[in-house]
């Protein structure tokens, strides 16, 4: 359809101009912009103050604790509520391993999963896939947990568990006797909490990647898994580690599912199957019970090492996210 | 419309105004603590509002942590615990705190073992197991105890709770009278550093644990090894009986055990022939001078019911009612709570 245009006018906004032309107005208030600015702003210094907050109560709520055994809470290994023997230790270990144990095996598939709905399946499957994915997001963790008990620990303690004994079982980590109930437990279940988050992260991720790269590769002869290698996957690198990221973020605070696998003893075992313990499991378990303020103390104090072990977590993650968009725009100047 | 929703606006909020003003005709009763007895507490909140209609609960089972920090601040009118207040947080109440107790629960031994066999342990051979010095289920400390049964060389996989509980505390507390090792080496607490097992999380979480390991022995509330249809043990106590755990013996335990006038006692391997040795009350905290009148008055008139009608109740969700004797010295310091 073609649009009539009128024909210019000799003199623009001549009387006999047909296009609306602005007459003279007041300049437009800048105040709507303005306050929306300060609006949006009070909202970001909200969560800021938020964080801080949090991390003052915190340290207020621990500091008995934080007197009482400075940082030696760090590195004791002692969890003993009638002595009033508090040390950190297996817990910080406990967290950590157990949400490597989740990305090592939720990272593969998550992406995995999202490179098959962006660049591979047939247009019917995805959504169905996807609307299946979001769904596992939405089980509460509490169920989650109640299954990993009654379902999950009897299947691992019968099949996989004594496979992994038999193939890796001369190494410390898959070796002692299986109970179940273990370290391996709680990185599995945690690995299928964070599943759903990086894969649909990923999925957007990888659909923002310009066709242009695709076009571009495919005509330089790719075949398709270099198409996806080259051309989606090291485009999205930094998007994906910020999907990941994400992901170990959920781990280090996933409590109620973790408390019901992991088998709850703060020890520090090489072998996974042996049982472990997390920060915020033993929050969860010992809160609602401790009647001494030093206890209190050592829960609070708990809290304040997570808080602070996901903060760490996080700077070290963007420290190597910047290496890496570094190092990538380098050899990307010298090619 | 616009007016529509406007009027619609003013009548919601009339009848908010409304509802609230209702339900502030009705005395509203704070109370937190205590998750163990949380099961027969509602019971009687639901049944009292029949006999007292211008009387709300509100009970919050936060845990006795949380009901004993709550009732030292005041923010509730009355507070539970599983085991009785430390003199340490005591003297930190501005008032004197009275302890009511309510009802008594038990802790089984409940097991898995290939054809569920019934068995019977003994002082010695718990301890053993949870000290981690007896690891296999043909030990002779458990043999000799059970002749008849044949009992597998498998190992005994322990399971204990790993959250802050009372059903610990009375576990513990037996422990820790009958083994002198385990007081020096562990002592009593709603949770401790355990020597040996994996820890489930809740009553819920260690019977679940129990039923899908072969070989696995744990310690659960009555009620749940009941529901859960677990095979559990009879105890030897400390007249040298085995006996079953039931309501009944633990209100035999009850009669026969050492209470002292403030109520804060233990009633673990309590003496006589017929008492089950595992088991604990659970207390609710009230203070003597109440500071709101009509409040205390009727925090009174339901103590007093609980005492009498309430303890019939007990029964039928495996808790164990405070014998007669036991009953009239609580109603006696009800008495005492002074407006």
């Amino acid at each position: 359809m073609e649009i009539a245009i009128p024909p210019a006018p000799k003199v623009f906004g001549a009387p006999d101009d047909p296009r609306p032309v602005a007459r003279a107005m007041a300049p437009p208030s800048r105040f709507g912009d303005k306050a929306f600015e300060w609006l949006t702003l009070a909202m970001a210094l909200a969560v800021v103050l938020l964080i801080i907050l949090t991390g003052w109560q915190l340290w207020r709520g621990s500091s008995l604790a934080i007197q009482k055994f400075g940082f030696h809470f760090l590195n004791a290994s002692t969890w003993d509520p009638v002595a009033e023997q508090f040390g950190a230790l297996p817990f910080i270990y406990g967290t950590l391993v157990s949400s490597l144990i989740a990305l090592f095996i939720a990272v593969p598939l998550s992406i995995a999963t999202a490179v098959y709905l962006t660049e591979l399946a047939p247009l019917w499957l995805r959504q169905p896939i996807v609307s299946l994915i979001e769904m596992l997001a939405a089980i509460p963790s509490v169920i989650l947990g109640l299954w990993g008990i009654f379902v999950m620990i009897p299947w691992l303690r019968d099949y996989p568990f004594p496979l992994l004994k038999r193939l890796f079982g001369w190494t410390p980590f898959f070796s002692g006797p299986i109970y179940g109930t273990s370290m391996l437990a709680g990185g599995i279940i945690i690995a299928i909490m964070i599943l759903p988050i990086i894969t649909s992260i990923s999925r957007e991720i990888l659909r923002s990647v310009p066709d242009l790269q695709r076009e571009a590769a495919y005509a330089l002869g790719a075949t398709r898994w270099e198409v996806t290698r080259v051309a989606v996957l090291s485009y999205a690198k930094k998007g994906l580690f910020g999907a990941v990221i994400l992901g170990l973020g959920r781990a280090l605070g996933e409590t109620m599912a973790v408390t019901m696998v992991i088998g709850n003893t703060p020890q520090i075992a090489a072998s996974l199957f042996k049982p472990g313990y997390t920060l915020a499991s033993v929050i969860a378990n010992e809160f609602t019970e401790a009647t001494t303020d030093l206890y209190l103390g050592a829960l609070f104090e708990i809290g304040l090492v997570l808080f602070g072990v996901t903060i760490l977590v996080n700077l070290i993650a963007q420290l190597l996210l910047k290496t890496m968009t570094a190092t990538t725009s380098a050899t990307r100047a010298v090619q | 419309m616009k007016s529509l929703n406007f009027s619609r606006k003013i009548l919601a909020i009339a009848l908010l105004a409304g509802v609230s003003a209702t339900a502030s005709a009705q005395l509203m009763i704070n109370g937190a603590g205590a998750t163990f007895p949380y099961p027969i507490y509602s019971k009687w909140f639901d049944e009292y509002a029949k006999v007292d209609p211008s009387v709300r609960f509100n009970y919050q089972s936060i845990g006795s942590g949380g009901g004993q920090k709550q009732i030292l601040a005041q923010t509730v009118d009355f507070g539970a615990s599983d085991g009785p207040m430390s003199d340490a947080n005591l003297a930190k109440a501005p008032g004197k705190l009275l302890h009511i107790p309510t009802v008594a629960g038990a802790d089984v031994v409940a097991y898995n073992l290939s054809g569920n066999p019934a068995l019977k342990f003994d002082a010695d051979a718990i301890a053993g197991i949870f000290l981690g010095q007896i690891k296999k289920w043909n030990d002779p400390k458990i043999t000799v105890l059970n002749p008849g049964v044949t009992l597998p060389d498998q190992e005994i996989v322990v399971v204990h709770r790993s959250d802050g509980s009372g059903t610990t505390y009375i576990w513990t507390d037996y422990l820790s009278k009958i083994s002198p090792e385990w007081k020096t080496k562990v002592g009593t607490n709603t949770s401790v550093n355990w020597p040996t097992g994996i820890g489930g999380k809740g009553n819920e979480g260690v019977a679940g644990q129990i039923k899908q390991t072969p070989g696995a022995l744990g310690y659960v509330e009555l009620i749940y090894a009941v529901q859960n249809k677990m095979p559990y043990a009879d105890v030897k106590n400390s007249a040298g009986d085995f006996v079953k755990p039931s309501p009944e013996s633990v209100t035999a335990a009850l009669a026969t055990a050492d209470i002292p006038d403030d109520f804060r006692f233990s009633m673990t391997n309590a003496p006589g022939k017929d008492a089950y040795p595992i088991a604990g009350a659970t207390w609710l905290l009230v203070y003597q001078q109440q500071k709101d009148a009509a409040k205390g008055k009727k925090l009174v008139e339901f103590l007093k019911w609980a005492m009498t009608d309430g303890e019939k109740m007990a029964k039928d969700l495996q808790y164990a009612p405070l014998p007669d004797s036991v009953q009239q010295r609580v109603l006696k310091r009800i008495d005492e709570i002074k407006m």
